[in-house]
Protein backbone atom coordinates (compact mmCIF):
# COMPACT_ATOMS: atom_id res chain seq x y z
CA UNK A 1 0.00 0.00 0.00
CA UNK A 2 2.85 2.29 0.80
CA UNK A 3 4.24 1.64 -2.64
CA UNK A 4 0.95 2.58 -4.23
CA UNK A 5 0.84 5.79 -2.24
CA UNK A 6 4.40 6.65 -3.18
CA UNK A 7 3.75 6.06 -6.85
CA UNK A 8 1.30 8.93 -6.85
CA UNK A 9 3.46 11.82 -7.88
CA UNK A 10 1.76 14.24 -5.52
CA UNK A 11 2.48 12.22 -2.32
CA UNK A 12 5.77 13.33 -0.79
CA UNK A 13 7.26 11.61 2.30
CA UNK A 14 6.26 14.49 4.53
CA UNK A 15 2.69 14.28 3.24
CA UNK A 16 2.70 10.54 3.93
CA UNK A 17 3.80 11.06 7.50
CA UNK A 18 1.52 14.03 8.00
CA UNK A 19 -1.42 11.97 6.77
CA UNK A 20 -0.61 9.18 9.19
CA UNK A 21 -0.18 11.59 12.05
CA UNK A 22 -3.38 13.60 11.63
CA UNK A 23 -6.38 12.96 13.81
CA UNK A 24 -9.92 12.36 12.76
CA UNK A 25 -10.86 15.67 14.34
CA UNK A 26 -14.31 17.20 14.26
CA UNK A 27 -15.67 20.22 15.95
CA UNK A 28 -18.30 19.96 18.70
CA UNK A 29 -20.50 22.45 20.47
CA UNK A 30 -21.21 24.43 17.31
CA UNK A 31 -17.55 24.66 16.35
CA UNK A 32 -17.10 23.88 12.66
CA UNK A 33 -13.33 24.34 12.47
CA UNK A 34 -11.07 21.37 13.13
CA UNK A 35 -8.92 23.22 15.65
CA UNK A 36 -9.32 25.12 18.89
CA UNK A 37 -10.56 23.58 22.12
CA UNK A 38 -14.03 22.44 21.06
CA UNK A 39 -12.77 19.62 18.91
CA UNK A 40 -13.02 15.88 19.42
CA UNK A 41 -10.53 13.33 18.12
CA UNK A 42 -13.01 10.65 17.19
CA UNK A 43 -10.26 8.14 16.36
CA UNK A 44 -8.58 8.49 19.75
CA UNK A 45 -11.83 8.47 21.65
CA UNK A 46 -13.45 5.57 19.85
CA UNK A 47 -10.35 3.37 19.78
CA UNK A 48 -9.62 3.92 23.45
CA UNK A 49 -13.21 3.42 24.59
CA UNK A 50 -13.61 0.26 22.51
CA UNK A 51 -10.30 -1.08 23.84
CA UNK A 52 -11.23 -0.17 27.40
CA UNK A 53 -14.60 -1.89 27.13
CA UNK A 54 -12.96 -4.88 25.46
CA UNK A 55 -10.18 -5.51 27.98
CA UNK A 56 -12.05 -4.57 31.14
CA UNK A 57 -15.13 -6.40 29.86
CA UNK A 58 -13.01 -9.46 29.26
CA UNK A 59 -11.60 -9.33 32.77
CA UNK A 60 -15.05 -8.65 34.17
CA UNK A 61 -16.46 -11.63 32.30
CA UNK A 62 -13.75 -13.87 33.79
CA UNK A 63 -14.08 -12.29 37.25
CA UNK A 64 -17.84 -12.88 37.28
CA UNK A 65 -17.33 -16.61 36.85
CA UNK A 66 -14.25 -16.80 39.08
CA UNK A 67 -14.14 -19.78 41.39
CA UNK A 68 -12.04 -20.31 44.47
CA UNK A 69 -11.39 -23.86 43.33
CA UNK A 70 -9.10 -24.99 40.54
CA UNK A 71 -9.07 -22.06 38.08
CA UNK A 72 -9.45 -22.39 34.33
CA UNK A 73 -6.54 -21.25 32.18
CA UNK A 74 -8.47 -18.08 31.38
CA UNK A 75 -9.02 -17.33 35.04
CA UNK A 76 -5.43 -18.23 35.88
CA UNK A 77 -4.23 -15.70 33.33
CA UNK A 78 -6.45 -12.96 34.73
CA UNK A 79 -5.30 -13.88 38.22
CA UNK A 80 -1.72 -13.60 37.04
CA UNK A 81 -2.36 -10.01 35.94
CA UNK A 82 -4.29 -9.37 39.14
CA UNK A 83 -1.48 -10.76 41.28
CA UNK A 84 1.15 -8.80 39.40
CA UNK A 85 -0.66 -5.49 39.90
CA UNK A 86 -1.63 -6.32 43.48
CA UNK A 87 1.99 -7.15 44.38
CA UNK A 88 3.25 -3.86 43.00
CA UNK A 89 0.61 -1.89 44.88
CA UNK A 90 1.22 -3.84 48.08
CA UNK A 91 4.89 -2.87 48.05
CA UNK A 92 4.16 0.83 47.63
CA UNK A 93 0.88 1.54 49.39
CA UNK A 94 0.23 0.31 52.92
CA UNK A 95 -3.37 1.31 53.46
CA UNK A 96 -6.47 -0.54 52.31
CA UNK A 97 -5.42 -0.92 48.70
CA UNK A 98 -8.44 -3.00 47.71
CA UNK A 99 -10.82 -0.09 48.20
CA UNK A 100 -9.51 2.00 45.32
CA UNK A 101 -5.82 2.16 44.48
CA UNK A 102 -5.26 -1.45 43.41
CA UNK A 103 -8.30 -1.65 41.10
CA UNK A 104 -7.39 1.75 39.68
CA UNK A 105 -3.86 0.50 39.03
CA UNK A 106 -5.26 -2.57 37.28
CA UNK A 107 -7.43 -0.37 35.07
CA UNK A 108 -4.52 1.90 34.20
CA UNK A 109 -2.16 -0.96 33.44
CA UNK A 110 -4.52 -3.03 31.33
CA UNK A 111 -6.04 -0.11 29.46
CA UNK A 112 -2.75 1.64 28.71
CA UNK A 113 -1.20 -1.66 27.69
CA UNK A 114 -4.05 -2.32 25.25
CA UNK A 115 -3.84 1.21 23.81
CA UNK A 116 -0.06 0.99 23.47
CA UNK A 117 -0.37 -2.40 21.81
CA UNK A 118 -2.25 -0.82 18.91
CA UNK A 119 1.20 0.27 17.80
CA UNK A 120 1.80 -3.31 16.61
CA UNK A 121 -0.86 -3.02 13.94
CA UNK A 122 0.83 -2.30 10.58
CA UNK A 123 0.41 1.44 10.02
CA UNK A 124 -0.49 1.16 6.36
CA UNK A 125 -3.03 -1.61 6.91
CA UNK A 126 -4.88 0.62 9.29
CA UNK A 127 -4.70 3.43 6.73
CA UNK A 128 -5.93 1.09 3.98
CA UNK A 129 -8.87 -0.18 6.01
CA UNK A 130 -9.85 3.38 6.97
CA UNK A 131 -9.55 4.49 3.35
CA UNK A 132 -11.71 1.58 2.25
CA UNK A 133 -14.49 2.74 4.57
CA UNK A 134 -14.07 6.50 4.70
CA UNK A 135 -12.47 7.49 1.41
CA UNK A 136 -8.87 8.23 0.49
CA UNK A 137 -8.51 11.21 2.79
CA UNK A 138 -10.07 9.62 5.87
CA UNK A 139 -7.76 9.79 8.87
CA UNK A 140 -7.50 7.43 11.78
CA UNK A 141 -4.75 7.41 14.43
CA UNK A 142 -4.96 3.93 15.87
CA UNK A 143 -2.71 4.46 18.93
CA UNK A 144 -4.68 6.49 21.49
CA UNK A 145 -1.66 6.91 23.78
CA UNK A 146 0.22 8.76 21.03
CA UNK A 147 -2.44 11.46 21.36
CA UNK A 148 -1.38 13.87 24.08
CA UNK A 149 -5.02 14.38 25.02
CA UNK A 150 -5.22 10.78 26.22
CA UNK A 151 -2.06 10.82 28.29
CA UNK A 152 -2.94 14.23 29.74
CA UNK A 153 -6.44 13.06 30.54
CA UNK A 154 -5.10 10.10 32.47
CA UNK A 155 -2.38 12.09 34.18
CA UNK A 156 -4.77 14.89 35.15
CA UNK A 157 -7.32 12.41 36.47
CA UNK A 158 -4.58 10.90 38.61
CA UNK A 159 -3.55 14.43 39.63
CA UNK A 160 -7.04 15.25 40.85
CA UNK A 161 -7.23 11.93 42.65
CA UNK A 162 -3.89 12.76 44.25
CA UNK A 163 -5.23 16.04 45.61
CA UNK A 164 -8.48 14.38 46.64
CA UNK A 165 -6.70 11.65 48.60
CA UNK A 166 -4.28 14.18 50.07
CA UNK A 167 -7.18 16.19 51.47
CA UNK A 168 -9.05 13.05 52.49
CA UNK A 169 -6.07 11.68 54.41
CA UNK A 170 -4.90 14.93 56.06
CA UNK A 171 -7.93 17.18 55.96
CA UNK A 172 -8.10 20.45 54.04
CA UNK A 173 -6.14 22.25 56.76
CA UNK A 174 -3.53 19.56 56.84
CA UNK A 175 -3.11 19.70 53.09
CA UNK A 176 -2.73 23.48 53.03
CA UNK A 177 -0.38 23.27 56.01
CA UNK A 178 1.72 20.80 54.06
CA UNK A 179 1.77 23.07 51.02
CA UNK A 180 3.49 25.77 53.07
CA UNK A 181 5.40 23.82 55.73
CA UNK A 182 6.92 20.93 53.81
CA UNK A 183 9.63 20.04 53.02
CA UNK A 184 11.79 22.78 54.64
CA UNK A 185 9.93 23.30 57.93
CA UNK A 186 7.20 25.47 59.40
CA UNK A 187 9.17 28.70 59.89
CA UNK A 188 7.17 31.52 58.18
CA UNK A 189 10.39 32.64 56.48
CA UNK A 190 10.52 29.46 54.41
CA UNK A 191 6.80 29.42 53.56
CA UNK A 192 7.35 30.93 50.08
CA UNK A 193 10.15 28.48 49.35
CA UNK A 194 8.00 25.56 50.49
CA UNK A 195 5.04 26.70 48.47
CA UNK A 196 7.16 27.22 45.37
CA UNK A 197 8.68 23.79 45.85
CA UNK A 198 5.27 22.14 46.15
CA UNK A 199 3.92 24.12 43.22
CA UNK A 200 6.73 22.86 40.99
CA UNK A 201 6.08 19.34 42.23
CA UNK A 202 2.37 19.57 41.51
CA UNK A 203 3.04 20.92 38.02
CA UNK A 204 5.84 18.54 37.14
CA UNK A 205 4.05 15.40 38.25
CA UNK A 206 1.28 15.33 35.61
CA UNK A 207 3.69 16.66 32.97
CA UNK A 208 6.30 13.96 33.44
CA UNK A 209 3.57 11.37 33.94
CA UNK A 210 1.82 12.12 30.65
CA UNK A 211 4.70 13.26 28.45
CA UNK A 212 6.79 10.16 29.16
CA UNK A 213 4.08 7.86 27.80
CA UNK A 214 3.15 10.19 24.96
CA UNK A 215 6.77 10.67 23.87
CA UNK A 216 7.55 6.98 23.81
CA UNK A 217 4.47 6.02 21.85
CA UNK A 218 4.71 8.95 19.44
CA UNK A 219 8.37 8.21 18.72
CA UNK A 220 7.58 4.54 18.20
CA UNK A 221 4.87 5.43 15.71
CA UNK A 222 7.18 7.74 13.76
CA UNK A 223 9.86 5.04 13.52
CA UNK A 224 7.25 2.66 12.11
CA UNK A 225 6.23 5.30 9.56
CA UNK A 226 9.82 5.93 8.53
CA UNK A 227 10.41 2.21 8.08
CA UNK A 228 7.16 1.91 6.14
CA UNK A 229 8.22 4.73 3.86
CA UNK A 230 11.28 2.74 2.86
CA UNK A 231 9.02 0.49 0.83
CA UNK A 232 8.58 3.35 -1.63
CA UNK A 233 12.16 2.89 -2.86
CA UNK A 234 11.49 -0.51 -4.42
CA UNK A 235 11.85 -4.22 -3.60
CA UNK A 236 15.12 -3.92 -1.66
CA UNK A 237 13.71 -1.12 0.43
CA UNK A 238 10.51 -3.08 1.06
CA UNK A 239 12.44 -6.13 2.29
CA UNK A 240 14.78 -4.03 4.40
CA UNK A 241 11.84 -2.05 5.78
CA UNK A 242 9.97 -5.27 6.59
CA UNK A 243 12.96 -6.81 8.38
CA UNK A 244 13.73 -3.68 10.37
CA UNK A 245 10.05 -3.15 11.02
CA UNK A 246 9.83 -6.64 12.49
CA UNK A 247 12.89 -5.91 14.63
CA UNK A 248 11.44 -2.63 15.84
CA UNK A 249 8.13 -4.36 16.58
CA UNK A 250 9.88 -6.94 18.73
CA UNK A 251 11.79 -4.23 20.56
CA UNK A 252 8.57 -2.26 20.82
CA UNK A 253 6.94 -5.10 22.78
CA UNK A 254 9.29 -4.11 25.57
CA UNK A 255 8.49 -0.41 25.25
CA UNK A 256 4.72 -1.00 25.11
CA UNK A 257 4.74 -3.16 28.23
CA UNK A 258 7.31 -1.07 30.04
CA UNK A 259 5.53 2.23 29.44
CA UNK A 260 2.22 0.75 30.59
CA UNK A 261 3.98 -0.56 33.68
CA UNK A 262 5.71 2.76 34.37
CA UNK A 263 2.45 4.65 33.94
CA UNK A 264 0.76 2.32 36.44
CA UNK A 265 3.65 2.53 38.90
CA UNK A 266 3.69 6.32 38.81
CA UNK A 267 -0.07 6.37 39.34
CA UNK A 268 0.33 4.15 42.39
CA UNK A 269 3.31 6.09 43.71
CA UNK A 270 1.55 9.46 43.36
CA UNK A 271 -1.62 8.18 45.03
CA UNK A 272 0.39 6.50 47.79
CA UNK A 273 2.42 9.66 48.39
CA UNK A 274 -0.81 11.62 48.75
CA UNK A 275 -1.69 9.44 51.75
CA UNK A 276 1.57 10.12 53.55
CA UNK A 277 1.95 13.18 55.70
CA UNK A 278 5.22 15.03 55.90
CA UNK B 1 -0.92 17.90 18.81
CA UNK B 2 -3.26 20.49 20.26
CA UNK B 3 -5.07 20.01 23.53
CA UNK B 4 -8.83 19.93 23.02
CA UNK B 5 -12.10 18.52 24.23
CA UNK B 6 -10.80 14.98 23.67
CA UNK B 7 -8.97 15.41 26.96
CA UNK B 8 -12.21 15.86 28.89
CA UNK B 9 -13.85 12.97 27.08
CA UNK B 10 -10.91 10.68 27.75
CA UNK B 11 -10.85 11.67 31.41
CA UNK B 12 -14.53 10.76 31.68
CA UNK B 13 -13.90 7.43 29.97
CA UNK B 14 -11.02 6.81 32.36
CA UNK B 15 -13.16 7.63 35.40
CA UNK B 16 -15.93 5.31 34.21
CA UNK B 17 -13.45 2.49 33.62
CA UNK B 18 -11.93 2.93 37.07
CA UNK B 19 -15.37 2.98 38.67
CA UNK B 20 -16.30 -0.17 36.77
CA UNK B 21 -13.13 -1.95 37.89
CA UNK B 22 -13.50 -0.86 41.52
CA UNK B 23 -17.14 -1.90 41.58
CA UNK B 24 -17.39 -5.02 39.44
CA UNK B 25 -14.00 -6.43 38.47
CA UNK B 26 -11.79 -6.27 41.52
CA UNK B 27 -14.08 -7.60 44.30
CA UNK B 28 -14.99 -10.99 42.72
CA UNK B 29 -11.39 -11.66 41.73
CA UNK B 30 -10.15 -10.67 45.17
CA UNK B 31 -12.68 -12.81 47.00
CA UNK B 32 -11.98 -15.83 44.77
CA UNK B 33 -8.24 -15.51 45.29
CA UNK B 34 -8.49 -14.89 49.02
CA UNK B 35 -10.84 -17.83 49.43
CA UNK B 36 -8.45 -20.09 47.54
CA UNK B 37 -5.52 -18.80 49.61
CA UNK B 38 -7.43 -19.67 52.76
CA UNK B 39 -8.31 -23.10 51.41
CA UNK B 40 -4.69 -23.79 50.54
CA UNK B 41 -3.55 -22.62 53.96
CA UNK B 42 -6.16 -24.85 55.62
CA UNK B 43 -5.12 -27.76 53.44
CA UNK B 44 -1.47 -27.31 54.35
CA UNK B 45 -2.36 -27.10 58.04
CA UNK B 46 -4.45 -30.27 57.74
CA UNK B 47 -1.59 -32.03 55.98
CA UNK B 48 0.77 -30.99 58.76
CA UNK B 49 -1.69 -32.27 61.32
CA UNK B 50 -2.04 -35.55 59.48
CA UNK B 51 1.71 -35.88 59.31
CA UNK B 52 2.13 -35.46 63.04
CA UNK B 53 -0.78 -37.83 63.71
CA UNK B 54 0.91 -40.38 61.47
CA UNK B 55 4.13 -40.00 63.44
CA UNK B 56 2.30 -40.57 66.73
CA UNK B 57 0.53 -43.61 65.30
CA UNK B 58 3.81 -45.02 63.98
CA UNK B 59 5.42 -44.60 67.38
CA UNK B 60 2.45 -46.22 69.08
CA UNK B 61 2.40 -49.16 66.70
CA UNK B 62 6.10 -49.68 67.31
CA UNK B 63 5.61 -49.79 71.08
CA UNK B 64 2.67 -52.14 70.72
CA UNK B 65 4.66 -54.38 68.42
CA UNK B 66 7.55 -54.49 70.86
CA UNK B 67 5.21 -55.32 73.71
CA UNK B 68 3.60 -58.08 71.70
CA UNK B 69 6.99 -59.50 70.78
CA UNK B 70 8.05 -59.50 74.40
CA UNK B 71 4.84 -61.14 75.48
CA UNK B 72 5.12 -63.76 72.76
CA UNK B 73 8.66 -64.67 73.74
CA UNK B 74 7.56 -64.86 77.36
CA UNK B 75 4.73 -67.21 76.44
CA UNK B 76 7.01 -69.35 74.32
CA UNK B 77 9.51 -69.57 77.20
CA UNK B 78 6.77 -70.57 79.59
CA UNK B 79 5.43 -73.15 77.16
CA UNK B 80 8.86 -74.63 76.66
CA UNK B 81 9.37 -74.83 80.38
CA UNK B 82 6.01 -76.43 80.83
CA UNK B 83 6.67 -78.93 78.05
CA UNK B 84 9.97 -79.92 79.63
CA UNK B 85 8.20 -80.29 82.94
CA UNK B 86 5.49 -82.47 81.42
CA UNK B 87 8.07 -84.65 79.71
CA UNK B 88 10.00 -85.04 82.96
CA UNK B 89 6.84 -85.90 84.82
CA UNK B 90 5.84 -88.41 82.16
CA UNK B 91 9.28 -89.94 82.29
CA UNK B 92 9.16 -90.22 86.06
CA UNK B 93 5.65 -91.70 85.96
CA UNK B 94 6.65 -94.20 83.30
CA UNK B 95 9.70 -95.19 85.25
CA UNK B 96 7.68 -95.63 88.44
CA UNK B 97 5.07 -97.64 86.58
CA UNK B 98 7.74 -99.78 84.98
CA UNK B 99 9.41 -100.37 88.31
CA UNK B 100 6.08 -101.26 89.84
CA UNK B 101 5.29 -103.69 87.06
CA UNK B 102 8.72 -105.27 87.32
CA UNK B 103 8.41 -105.57 91.11
CA UNK B 104 4.95 -107.14 90.76
CA UNK B 105 6.25 -109.56 88.19
CA UNK B 106 9.19 -110.48 90.37
CA UNK B 107 6.94 -111.03 93.37
CA UNK B 108 4.62 -113.20 91.32
CA UNK B 109 7.56 -115.19 89.97
CA UNK B 110 8.85 -115.71 93.52
CA UNK B 111 5.41 -116.75 94.62
CA UNK B 112 5.12 -119.20 91.73
CA UNK B 113 8.55 -120.60 92.47
CA UNK B 114 7.66 -121.03 96.11
CA UNK B 115 4.36 -122.63 95.22
CA UNK B 116 6.07 -125.05 92.86
CA UNK B 117 8.65 -125.80 95.52
CA UNK B 118 5.86 -126.47 98.02
CA UNK B 119 4.08 -128.74 95.55
CA UNK B 120 7.27 -130.58 94.73
CA UNK B 121 8.11 -130.95 98.38
CA UNK B 122 4.66 -132.36 99.09
CA UNK B 123 4.90 -134.72 96.18
CA UNK B 124 8.46 -135.83 97.11
CA UNK B 125 7.42 -136.47 100.65
CA UNK B 126 4.43 -138.46 99.46
CA UNK B 127 6.65 -140.35 97.06
CA UNK B 128 9.20 -140.98 99.81
CA UNK B 129 6.55 -142.15 102.16
CA UNK B 130 5.03 -144.37 99.48
CA UNK B 131 8.48 -145.81 98.66
CA UNK B 132 9.36 -146.37 102.25
CA UNK B 133 6.00 -147.93 102.85
CA UNK B 134 6.59 -150.37 100.06
CA UNK B 135 10.04 -151.23 101.38
CA UNK B 136 9.29 -151.36 105.01
CA UNK B 137 5.68 -152.43 104.84
CA UNK B 138 5.41 -153.82 108.33
CA UNK B 139 8.02 -152.13 110.24
CA UNK B 140 7.05 -148.69 109.58
CA UNK B 141 4.01 -147.17 111.10
CA UNK B 142 2.72 -144.34 109.03
CA UNK B 143 1.58 -142.54 112.02
CA UNK B 144 4.72 -142.72 114.01
CA UNK B 145 6.98 -141.84 111.22
CA UNK B 146 4.94 -139.24 109.43
CA UNK B 147 6.46 -136.47 111.55
CA UNK B 148 9.90 -137.48 110.57
CA UNK B 149 8.91 -137.79 106.95
CA UNK B 150 7.35 -134.33 106.90
CA UNK B 151 10.56 -132.91 108.33
CA UNK B 152 12.46 -134.70 105.61
CA UNK B 153 10.18 -133.33 102.93
CA UNK B 154 10.67 -129.80 104.29
CA UNK B 155 14.42 -130.17 104.05
CA UNK B 156 14.28 -131.13 100.38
Amino acid sequence: MTTEHAQHAELTPSEYIAHHLSFNAQGVNGNTAADGFWVLHYDTLLTSVVLGLLVMGLIWWVARGATAGVPTKRQAFVELVFGFVDDQVKNIFHGNRHAFIAPAALTVFVWVLAMNAMDFLPVDWVAAIVSAFGGEHAKWRIVPTSDINTTFALALAVWFLMIFFSIKAKGLGGWIHELFCAPFGSNPLVWPANFLFNLIEYVSKPLSHSLRLFGNMYAGEIIFLLLGMWAATGLTGTVAGAVLGAGWSIFHILIVALQAFIFMMLTVVYLAMAHESH
Amino acid sequence: MNINFTLIAQAIAFAVLIWFTVKFVWPPLLSAIEKRQKEIADGLAAAQEGKSALEVAAKKSETTLNEAKQKASEIIGQAEKRAAQIIDEAKAAAKAEGDRIIAGAKAEIDQEVNRAKEGLRAQVSTLAVAGAEKILRKEIDAKTHSEMLTKLAAEL
